[in-house]
């Protein structure tokens, strides 16, 4: 009997090539003839292109120039809605938009190059904050009678009514601002690329089809001809979702004109000031709450930051207005939302994709209703979290058990929680400089697509057999640091009872892996790992019904079945496409019903202190208990868990966007700060194990969840140390200094 | 390296091995590991001495790759994370990185795993502040740094 | 990166009056380059005016901690790294050990060097507000001889000094001195490490009995230069440690800082937190004797 693979701590797939330093990324790529790749892009916000000039003292000749006049195809970069183009022609819409690309053998001399061609572009005034947009004095939207790209509106039960049985009304606006993605590789893409052979392009990227499905249009090939092929990616949180087809398109548009491949690789100032960001957002709750705290209705307006073009915005919108009620029981629920048009470069998707946004004023907003009606913020989420049989926003009823009680209960016990409180008043009635606090969030986060995303998608999975017996899992979804090779290959494994060291996967390319979806929204492991699953148990199936294998067999068995196979029938393949588990249903144009397949849940607890002689808060102790399903790796998902909390610890305290009229100005990392080894609190993860019915083995979705909940807690935290209501992130010292000062105008502060 | 360029003969060890390479005597460390040695487990990413994924150690030393111009390592011996598994056997750090999960994505693994190796030479026991200390110039986006804490515990374990 | 490498050049002599001659030769045209780590990112950010350069890493006339009844000479190429290690400076000159400490990481500190943060003079450098309070001086060298300036006036403005174009800093006196004193310096950066400071403090006095014998304050990140705070310092001589006098020494901080808006911080929190770092220093001070 093989021992189990599932829940084991396995070796990564790609682990000893990591460790060694032998993976390769894009930048360690090199081909024969090779070209460098560079990008000239707007330095203003808004305006309108009147001419292009070339310096002097370059060798102009030597250099291969690309415009939009040299678009094959479409000058568009396909997603949602086409209005993003690869280079802009005549309208600049945001600082940062590519206007002309050069390649050379010689990079240095192609960066000085870079930096001696003169746009010259009549400004035009450009909208950079929400407010603007709504106004609407400028419409930014090419072709649009306003500056709204998506508005979603979801209604339950009547809030209107029952506010008058209200024994309270809570109001509350919460803003958070842009973050950087920074993973540690910066964007970059190798292409070959001629009218014959057509189009490949290599790269850091999540989603292989993507960029395929980009490359098509702009140009006009057929998708035999366009190849796309993810390398070693080193990290993405949503950074590698949609923006690699804009860096694919460039390379391969330079590659096309020169006929020689192109590399095209950001350094770290490109990559942070042109590439997307996390949707800045603003949320107002309306509360109505009952005399013993029960919710009544909550009226949520959630507004996000677009950027120029509407890129992903409408589905990043959909998530975070669809957590935006959170995991509560609430009959009358309102949301209205909106994603609006601004002159700053495309926000796109970053980890949580909208709901760390929506999550992050609901959970502040809980408090303050909480305190509202004197109850504590535990005991109010108590009378109103969400269980089995009940409906979330959406209308969505809740089928599997879910206990949040005892999720709180058991983040409460590991953080201390009570005990702390007290220790922490009774510090801070004696210590005038250093306070400390406690604090909590509670919230849920949707696996997979939203509403019919996966249905729409109807991803595809393959699995096929060697000779040897040997498993390769042909899949899109792509390895970026959060174990895709590993637990595929686990889940395979398991399904087949073989050992694990078996089964691999085959390279992520679109000309031998089947479209098994973007690598996005928590869905490799629960989506298409079942698709793995079900496509393995489906090759078993095909080796049983051949007589070939008997129910139970060893692995020699088994190799000699595949060998046997492949002799007589040829290659032994098999695959597995989405169907949506019984009985989901949603309305799209009503914005009603199962609004993800299942949700995970959790409940975090940070600990903090902060210090009135700098304003800096500092994250002590961090617990983070969630119910993920069955737990396919622990290292894996704990890493996952903790990754997560950094970057959220960053969101809460650390990382600011820096804007002058509409540019990035702290693209660096000296100047945009993320924590370091030293910033970081103990991060303790604990797992409630719950097998979901329809993810493999039980397994649900994990990679955003631990995005939602650290910046809430952090500040619940950071309000129960100093007593300062803090509604917008991230917390940066300056700020908390204001809110402090507003509160007590002494010269002295430690005296007074 | 560009055509017509002022370049000096440069000569010094890696890895053990003697190497002479002809560039500019500003050209960065990195780019000569990278780009004429072909050593591309040392990675670039920020470029400005931030995020520490170039560490190398010069003569026992951890140094950021980008921020040392090759003229400045003439006749010294250079060791990068090619150098530390002696045949097949990794070394102890890149074991513990390997059991513990202290790699994610891999980016700032190499580096981060030499500026381990480096903490380890200068202090075989280091308590847990030392560690942060040790590591706080190695920035990592996916791990949130416990499992790499733990893969240096481990090593000193070894 | 940034830069076009032809445009410039670096030349690595073998001795220190190699070094001098060739900056005699040509004034103004070349420039020492040390440790790099602040010029390589300039460098690599296409920001760097200056093109020919003179590196001084390999000179040993230029490294090395001496230490004499009076004095401590550090080379003008000690590392951080270095600093920190020195047991002499550990117990005397502690501010200098914790600034050298806190400066970028153990990989920076490994290349950045004291002589090196002077010439660069930021004002957010980390390690200046020591040598201010430590009353420190520059041995400057040239191939005319050399000279000792007191590091107090050093800086003449932002990123200008008293040095010449054909000088270098040859080492950093420090008086042996600090016996008696209580010392204390903070760094606020934002973040724990690897930060840039958006103000910091060093700060040595003689109290007896709370009552202030003899003061020395300095701040960074809150002016052009790194600055010694004297009217703040006359504020408090002579004075005892209580809320009156440091409400005033507050106000004269306030009037003789001139930090400004930037990316990492505002003047208004800069010049709040500097008041807070002094008054939490004097009541340190207070319990201290």
């Amino acid at each position: 009997m093989l021992k189990r693979v599932i829940g084991q701590p396995v070796a990564r797939k790609e682990g000893r090539d990591k460790v060694t330093g032998q993976t390769r990324y894009v930048d360690d790529l090199i081909m024969p003839g090779m070209l460098f790749g560079a990008t000239v892009r707007s330095e203003i916000a808004r305006g309108r292109l009147r001419g292009i000039s070339f310096g002097e003292g370059i060798p102009w000749p030597e250099f291969t120039i690309v415009t939009a006049q040299d678009i094959p195809g479409t000058n568009c970069v396909a997603l949602i809605t086409d209005d993003q183009p690869v280079l802009a022609a005549e309208f600049i819409n945001h600082a940062e938009e590519p206007v002309l690309l050069l390649a050379h053998h010689d990079k240095h001399l192609l960066e000085k190059a870079r930096r001696s061609v003169r746009l010259e572009i009549e400004p035009l005034p450009p909208v950079l904050t929400m407010e603007e947009s709504l106004r609407g004095s400028e419409i930014i939207r090419a072709g649009a009678g306003d500056n709204i790209f998506k508005s979603f509106l979801v209604e339950k039960g009547d809030p209107d009514a029952v506010e008058s049985e209200a024994a309270f009304i809570v109001e509350g606006e919460y803003e958070t601002e842009a973050q950087e993605h920074l993973y540690i590789e910066p964007q970059g893409m190798i292409a070959i690329a001629s009218p014959a052979e057509g189009v490949t392009v290599r790269g850091s990227l999540q989603c292989p089809y993507y960029v395929q499905k980009a490359l098509l249009g702009i140009f006009n090939l057929p998708p035999d001809k366009v190849r796309v092929i993810q390398t070693a990616t080193g990290g993405g949180f949503g950074g590698k979702e949609e923006y690699p087809s804009m860096i694919a398109a460039h390379a391969a548009l330079l590659a096309w004109k020169s006929g020689r491949p192109v590399k095209l690789i950001y350094d770290r100032a490109e990559d942070m000031a042109a590439t997307t960001r996390r949707h800045p957002s603003r949320t107002r709750h309306r509360t109505a709450v009952s005399r013993d705290g029960k919710l009544l209705s909550m009226e949520i307006d959630f507004m996000i930051d677009g950027g120029a073009y509407a890129t992903l915005s409408s589905v990043v919108l959909s998530r975070g207005t669809i957590h935006a009620a959170g995991p509560y029981n609430c009959p009358s629920v309102r949301i209205r939302s909106q994603a609006v048009a601004t002159s700053h470069p495309p926000h796109g998707a970053f980890r949580g994709f909208g709901a760390p946004q929506s999550i992050f004023a609901l959970e502040r907003h809980m408090n303050k209703v909480a305190r509202t009606v004197g109850l504590s913020p535990a005991e109010f989420r108590r009378r109103n979290f969400i269980r089995q049989g009940e409906t979330l926003a959406t209308g969505q009823v809740i089928r599997e058990p879910v206990n949040l009680d005892q999720l709180l209960t058991r983040a409460l016990e590991l953080s201390d929680y009570e005990r702390k409180k007290e220790i922490f008043a009774r510090h801070n009635a004696e210590n005038r400089t250093l306070k400390k606090g406690i604090g909590f969030a509670s919230f849920m986060h949707g696996a997979g697509f939203t509403g019919s995303g996966e249905k729409y998608l109807e991803s595809e999975v393959g699995v096929e057999a060697t000779a040897e017996g040997r498993v390769r899992i042909l899949v899109a979804s792509t390895e970026i640091g959060q174990g895709t090779n590993t637990i595929l290959s686990q889940i395979a494994a398991e399904a087949l009872k073989l050992d694990y060291d078996l089964v691999e996967l085959a390279e992520p390319d679109t000309a031998n892996v089947p479209n098994s979806g973007p690598t996005v929204a928590s869905r490799t492991c629960m989506v298409v790992g079942k698709l793995v699953e079900s496509a393995a148990l489906g090759m078993k199936q095909i080796l049983l019904r051949s007589g070939l294998l008997s129910p139970e067999y060893s692995i020699d068995e088994w190799s000699e079945a595949c060998r046997t196979y492949i002799e007589k029938y040829g290659p032994l393949k098999s695959y597995s496409r989405y169907q949506p588990p019984p009985g989901i249903v949603w309305d799209d144009e009503k914005y009603q019903g199962d609004a993800y397949g299942t949700y995970a849940w959790a409940v975090y607890v940070a600990e903090v202190s902060v210090d009135l002689v700098t304003y800096e808060t500092r994250v002590d102790d961090f617990v983070a208990v969630q119910e993920v399903g069955r737990v396919i790796h622990p290292v894996l998902a704990a890493g996952q868990i903790e990754g997560g909390v950094a970057q959220g610890t960053g969101f809460a305290l650390y990382e600011k966007v820096v804007w002058r009229d509409g540019r990035m100005v702290n693209n660096q990392m000296t100047n945009y700060i993320i924590p370091t080894a030293e910033d970081v609190p103990p991060i303790r993860v604990h797992f409630e194990e719950m097998p979901y019915e329809h993810g493999p083995a039980g397994a649900k979705g994990i990679g955003e969840l631990p995005m939602d909940g650290a910046a809430p807690a952090i500040l619940n935290a950071v309000e129960d140390a100093t007593g300062v209501e803090v509604n917008q992130i991230p917390l940066l010292p300056e700020t908390l200094m204001q809110l402090m000062e507003s509160e007590r105008n002494a010269l002295c502060l430690i005296t007074s | 390296m560009s055509d017509n360029v002022l370049k000096v003969s440069v000569s010094f060890r890696v890895n053990g091995e003697a190497q002479v390479v002809e560039v500019h005597p500003l050209a960065r460390l990195l780019d000569v590991l990278r780009d004429e040695l072909r050593l591309t487990g040392t990675k670039e990413g920020c470029g400005e001495g931030e995020c520490g994924a170039c560490s190398v150690m010069v003569d026992g030393v951890l140094v950021n790759s980008c921020l040392v111009p090759v003229a400045q390592v003439a006749g010294t011996e250079i060791r990068t994370i090619e150098g530390l598994a002696a045949d097949d056997r990794l070394h102890a750090v890149q074991e513990a990185f390997l059991a513990c999960g202290g790699a994610q994505c891999g980016i700032c693994t190499p580096g981060m795993i030499m500026a381990a190796v480096n903490l380890l030479e200068r202090n075989p026991q280091p308590t847990e502040a030392e560690i942060r200390n040790g590591l706080a110039g190695n920035l990592c986006r996916c791990t949130g740094y416990m499992k790499i804490f733990e893969s240096v515990i481990k090593a000193c374990q070894h | 990166m940034r830069a076009y490498l032809p445009d410039y050049d670096l030349r690595v002599p073998a001795t220190l009056g190699e070094a001098l001659t060739l900056l005699a030769q040509e004034p103004g045209v070349w420039k020492p380059f040390a440790g790099g780590t602040d010029l390589m990112v300039l460098l690599e950010a296409g920001k760097l005016e200056q093109t020919k350069f003179i590196s001084l890493w390999g000179l040993t006339e230029l490294r090395g901690i001496t230490t004499s009844d009076d004095e401590i000479i550090v080379g003008a190429l000690t590392t951080y790294t270095e600093l920190q290690n020195n047991p002499v400076l550990q117990s005397e000159f502690p501010l200098l050990c914790q600034a050298a400490g806190l400066t970028g990481s153990v990989a920076i500190q490994n290349r950045g060097t004291l002589g090196g943060n002077i010439a660069n003079a930021s004002p957010a450098a980390d390690s200046l507000p020591a040598l201010l309070v430590y009353e420190a001086s520059l041995e400057l060298i040239s191939t005319s001889g050399t000279r000792i300036v007191p590091y107090p006036g050093f800086h003449t403005g932002y990123k200008k000094s008293v040095m010449k174009a054909d000088e270098i800093i040859r080492a950093i006196r420090l008086p042996r001195t600090t016996a008696g004193w209580f010392q204390a310096s903070r760094k606020v950066g934002t973040r724990r490490a690897q930060a840039i400071s958006k103000v910091c403090l060093a700060a040595m006095a003689q109290v007896e009995n709370s009552f202030i014998r003899d003061i020395r304050l300095a701040c960074g990140s809150v002016a052009p230069v790194p600055l010694r705070c004297v009217r703040t310092e006359a504020a408090l001589k002579s004075q005892p440690i209580d809320e009156t006098v440091i409400s005033a020494a507050r106000t004269e901080l306030a009037n003789e800082l001139r930090p400004i808006d930037d990316l990492r911080s505002t003047a208004e929190y800069r010049l709040r937190v500097a008041g807070n770092l002094l008054e939490e220093f004097l009541w340190k001070a207070a319990g201290e004797r």
